[in-house]
């Protein structure tokens, strides 16, 4: 396990001991070269030149290295080439130069110092630049070691970037043409290309990795050619159109290698400007399916697409552009020509290409819902048959790409009119598919997002099933975490909320479509749902109190009524008897406010129904009566006869509690049932006092039972509390209740307090101060009530 | 000086899907040193949004509270002042102000705070104030019409509590102030 580590050491370290010679001998030779060139000597000059360059030869160095080592050759040709330029100038002909260093002996040396001549000699102008350029370029093929080759030409694209004869150039005319200076610099790339793509092929297959990694350490030498080509004046439109751009993706079609065709793809996309890319879209494209099936297309297509993009927001007189050359229709055909070109490319691959083509599509014709619509649809065409999606790859990309419209349009409403989006959504896996939703409901609640249709609900409750109901290859209930379920079930009760309109029918209509959805969702959910339903149902009501449609209306307070029945009655049978019992109360009120007396009294007589036969708990119990008592009380619409059923009833109910003391407090606030104070209401003075008595009773009993089964008896804080009611009702005039009966409970409360047998309670003994206080300050209050209150005598505490 | 926000009837999601953004921009962690609520929250969720902006919550049980464990009244001091907090289902008639005041007399507190009506009220009297801060999501309610979301935020300083309410009327959030001084109470 040790040697390989050991070889990366020995490997680096060899490396650098052989940079350090070749360095060593570049500098002893250059000393000798500088010595030559001070004292004007030629011949040793180019001698010791060319030993220099002969380090170069070296096949030992990684390309890293070997750039380093050129580097260094590279600074001492440059005052070579002064020396050529002053010999010239000694009356030296650049001609005779040119011949004179091809006598080097090796080719590689050679061919540097010709090029460094050269650089002088096209400087002269004593010989056209397209023949000299034609020259070297030709000469350079007789180096085929693809390091040495590549940097050679390197040099040599270094040393005519300036001197070619472009547009405007001082080589163009006698020098050359830009034609000329174009097909130099593609011949030097298409050479380079071969020889970069050459290197993949030499050498071991086990140090393949090695060899690409420094493969895209060179990638750039390659890649330079086409930013010269990008900076010549000369290619325009039409050049580019006609020779560049066919002519590089025909050598990049054609070297059929990977690293080179992406690198190669790219590097076009990024150097050339975008109208070119705009006016060349179908040639460009047209390269993408034929490149390797192993070429990461989508990447390249993504960069393609975001340069259009970003170009086209750049200025509004891009986009008639785009509009002209199709540029959404042939993108989307090469999306489909990649695919299809490409068979084995995995599903992430496919989908992510959409994605990239949506993203385009987004940005720049955000307005076109249709196209939108189509690359959704083009990717479904893609996923059919394939089912719920497992690769995880794939699901993240299919949920970015339902997600980039919702991130755009931040509008549901909108979303939902993409035909192909919920067919996309189907092929989500479970739980991911569930997560989709809830990211829908949350644009909508973040949005504030209206769904103001019965068809949106329908189309919105279509993509939100899996949290609506149980769909098949759902998990069964025992599987699901309960607080994860409890969450998503809130967040379908909060949606509830957005689904409006102003128009009663269509609220309405909204209500009944979305209850049919929930139906489907089994009891568990229904506890959720139905609720805020049955709250927007209750507030539609309220809208159309006072309306009187008449019976034809498609919606009324009695139909809605009925809705409302029928949904707490779903719920009562979940079962959620106590939350049904507070739901058949509230739309009993509702009843009684649109003056709807026998639905009215129908919703009372289920909320007993669920009372008597559902709520065993003696807690649940005692909330339910209050809330009984507290709506009946408020309930005005009774005539006579039910208004008696019903208050019997609550007391009935009341004094059968289980506990002594809530009984009593459930007794005395049924006293409330007969005094009304709205107009016309019961005011039956005689039932109130019974009441009072009958809880007064009851409490005397605890006290009692207190006694007997602890042998003391409890606190007295009942008594206060009717004594407090007392003087309720006292303040309310009602004659029956007179100032002797509290003057009564107050001394007995008084005695009770100090006997010896009561429990000692600092509550009750405070509450009953404070309502001595109470009686005090509407005894000094100086008006009619204090004038009553004049006769009761406030005991003083002993 | 004690920041004490009281607010109630909540009823999320029931009868509304969040508290409005005005309110949740304007309550930050923090700033207030105690939350009272009469409760109606209705579930968990909210009842952790609440514990976010302050630890100390202290909730009393309304009638859809999902959580049972909420009392059915709760008493508390802070600074000069006791403080009582119930739901107000339980006081018949509800909402009716004479009836609060005997569960204020029960109680033996300076500020009661109950809810259930929906509809902000702050009443002075014998020494004592009763508060309803409404409903903080400005939620349907049978007995009130016209509901507008608010709460209430007390500021205690020794014997004097300054009573703001903040309520949202077409999109704006108004504030009131009532002022409220406890009397010396004789030795």
């Amino acid at each position: 396990m040790q040697a390989p580590v050991q070889d990366a050491i020995t490997v680096a370290e060899e490396q650098e001991k052989w940079l350090a010679d070749a360095m060593a001998l570049v500098q002893h030779h250059a000393f000798f070269m500088h010595r030559a060139l001070d004292a004007n000597n030629l011949r040793d000059a180019l001698k010791f030149s060319a030993q220099m360059l002969s380090e170069l030869r070296t096949s030992k160095l990684s390309p890293q290295k070997y750039y380093e080592l050129y580097m260094r050759t590279f600074d001492e040709l440059r005052k070579l080439e002064i020396f050529f330029k002053d010999e010239t100038k000694r009356g030296r002909t650049n001609a005779d130069l040119y011949e004179l260093v091809q006598h080097a002996g090796n080719i590689l040396p050679r061919l540097y110092l010709l090029c460094t001549v050269a650089s002088v000699y096209i400087k002269s102008k004593e010989a056209p630049a397209k023949d000299i350029l034609k020259d070297l370029v030709e000469m350079s093929r007789g180096v085929q070691h693809p390091v040495r080759g590549l940097f050679l030409r390197s040099y040599l694209s270094q040393i005519s970037r300036d001197k070619l004869p472009d547009i405007g150039s001082e080589y163009e005319g006698e020098g050359g043409t830009v034609m000329d200076a174009v097909e130099f610099v593609l011949q030097n790339f298409t050479e380079m290309n071969k020889l970069w793509v050459r290197m993949q092929h030499q050498g071991p297959a086990r140090e393949k990795e090695r060899r690409e990694k420094e493969r895209r350490e060179l990638r750039d030498l390659v890649g330079k050619n086409l930013h010269v080509l990008s900076q010549l004046e000369g290619v325009d439109l039409d050049m580019y159109k006609d020779v560049v751009l066919p002519r590089v993706l025909e050598q990049v079609v054609n070297c059929k290698d990977e690293i080179a065709q992406y690198y190669l793809m790219d590097c076009i996309i990024q150097v050339f400007p975008d109208d070119y890319h705009l006016q060349t879209l179908e040639t460009l494209l047209g390269a993408c399916p034929q490149l390797q099936p192993t070429v990461d297309v989508k990447t390249v297509m993504s960069q393609l697409m975001e340069r259009l993009s970003n170009y086209a927001a750049s200025s509004s007189e891009v986009l008639p552009d785009l509009l002209h050359v199709e540029a959404f229709a042939k993108l989307s055909s090469a999306v489909v020509k990649v695919i299809e070109a490409q068979p084995d490319m995995p599903l992430v691959g496919a989908v992510s290409l959409h994605v990239a083509l949506l993203t385009f599509t987004l940005r720049v014709h955000v307005d076109r819902l249709d196209y939108v619509d189509q690359v959704l649809g083009a990717c479904v065409k893609k996923l059919e048959g394939k089912g719920k999606v497992k690769d995880s790859k794939a699901t993240k990309q299919i949920v970015a790409l339902l997600s980039a419209p919702l991130e755009k349009y931040n509008d549901v409403v909108t979303v939902l009119r993409l035909t192909n989006y919920s067919k996309v959504m189907e092929h989500l896996d479970y739980e991911t598919n569930k997560v989709m939703a809830v990211v829908i409901i949350q644009s909508i609640m973040k949005n504030n997002t209206s769904i103001s249709s019965s068809e949106k609900v329908d189309a919105l409750f279509e993509l939100l099933k899996e949290l609506i109901k149980d769909s098949e290859g759902a998990p069964s209930m025992d599987e699901i975490d309960e607080d994860d379920f409890m969450e998503e079930q809130n967040l379908v009760a909060r949606l509830v909320h957005m689904l409006v309109n102003k128009d009663h029918e269509e609220m309405f209509k909204i209500l009944t479509t979305a209850r049919k959805h929930f139906g489907q969702g089994g009891p568990k959910r229904l506890k959720f749902t139905l609720p805020p339903l049955i709250f927007a149902a209750l507030k539609l009501v309220r809208c159309l109190q006072g309306h009187d449609a008449g019976d034809e209306a498609l919606v009324s307070p009695k139909k809605i009524f009925q809705f409302l029945h029928q949904t707490v009655e779903a719920l009562s049978t979940v079962p959620a008897p106590e939350l049904a019992l507070r739901l058949y109360l509230q739309c009993a009120e509702a009843a009684s406010d649109c003056s709807l007396e026998p639905v009215a009294y129908e919703f009372f007589t289920q909320a007993f129904l669920l009372y008597e036969e559902e709520i065993a708990d003696s807690r649940a119990q005692v909330t339910a009566m209050q809330l009984i008592i507290g709506t009946l009380q408020r309930t005005y619409v009774f005539g006579v006869e039910n208004r008696d059923t019903l208050t019997h009833k609550a007391t009935g109910y009341s004094a059968k509690l289980l506990k002594k003391p809530d009984q009593c407090r459930a007794v005395y606030a049924c006293s409330h049932l007969f005094w009304l104070e709205e107009d016309g209401g019961t005011q039956d003075g005689e039932r109130v006092l019974l009441c009072l008595k009958r809880a007064l009773r009851i409490a005397n009993a605890a006290q009692q039972m207190s006694s007997v089964t602890r042998g003391s008896s409890g606190p007295l804080t009942l008594f206060v509390e009717i004594l407090n009611k007392y003087l309720y009702y006292f303040e309310k005039g009602i004659p029956q209740v007179t100032s002797n009966l509290i003057q009564g409970l107050l001394e007995l409360i008084g005695t009770e307090l100090q006997s010896e047998n009561t429990a000692q309670d600092r509550a009750v003994d405070a509450f009953f101060a404070s309502t001595r206080r109470y009686i005090q300050f509407q005894k000094q209050k100086g008006d009619d009530l204090a004038e009553r209150y004049s006769s009761i005598q406030v005991v003083s505490p002993p | 000086m004690v920041l004490v926000l009281a607010l109630g009837d909540l009823h999320i999601p029931h009868r509304a899907p969040d508290l409005p953004a005005k309110f949740k921009s304007m309550l930050v962690p923090g700033k207030i040193q105690h939350i009272i609520s009469p409760g109606n929250l209705c579930i968990k969720e909210v009842h952790d949004y609440l514990k976010s902006l302050c630890p100390d919550l202290h909730v009393t049980r309304g009638e859809y509270d999902e959580d049972l464990r909420y009392p059915e009244s709760e008493q508390l001091k802070i600074g000069e002042f006791k403080l009582g907090i119930c739901h107000g289902h339980q006081v018949i008639p509800w909402g009716d102000l004479d009836s609060l005041a005997m569960l204020q007399r029960q109680l033996d507190v300076d500020i009661l705070i109950t809810g259930h009506t929906h509809q902000f009220k702050a009443y002075k009297h014998e020494g004592g104030v009763i508060i309803n801060p409404g409903s903080a999501t400005g939620a349907y309610s049978s007995i009130s019409y016209d509901i507008n979301p608010s709460f209430v935020l007390m500021d205690i300083d020794g014997l004097r509590v300054v009573v703001y309410v903040y309520e949202l009327i077409d999109g704006e959030v108004k504030v009131d102030k009532i002022d409220f001084k406890k009397p010396q109470t004789a030795a």
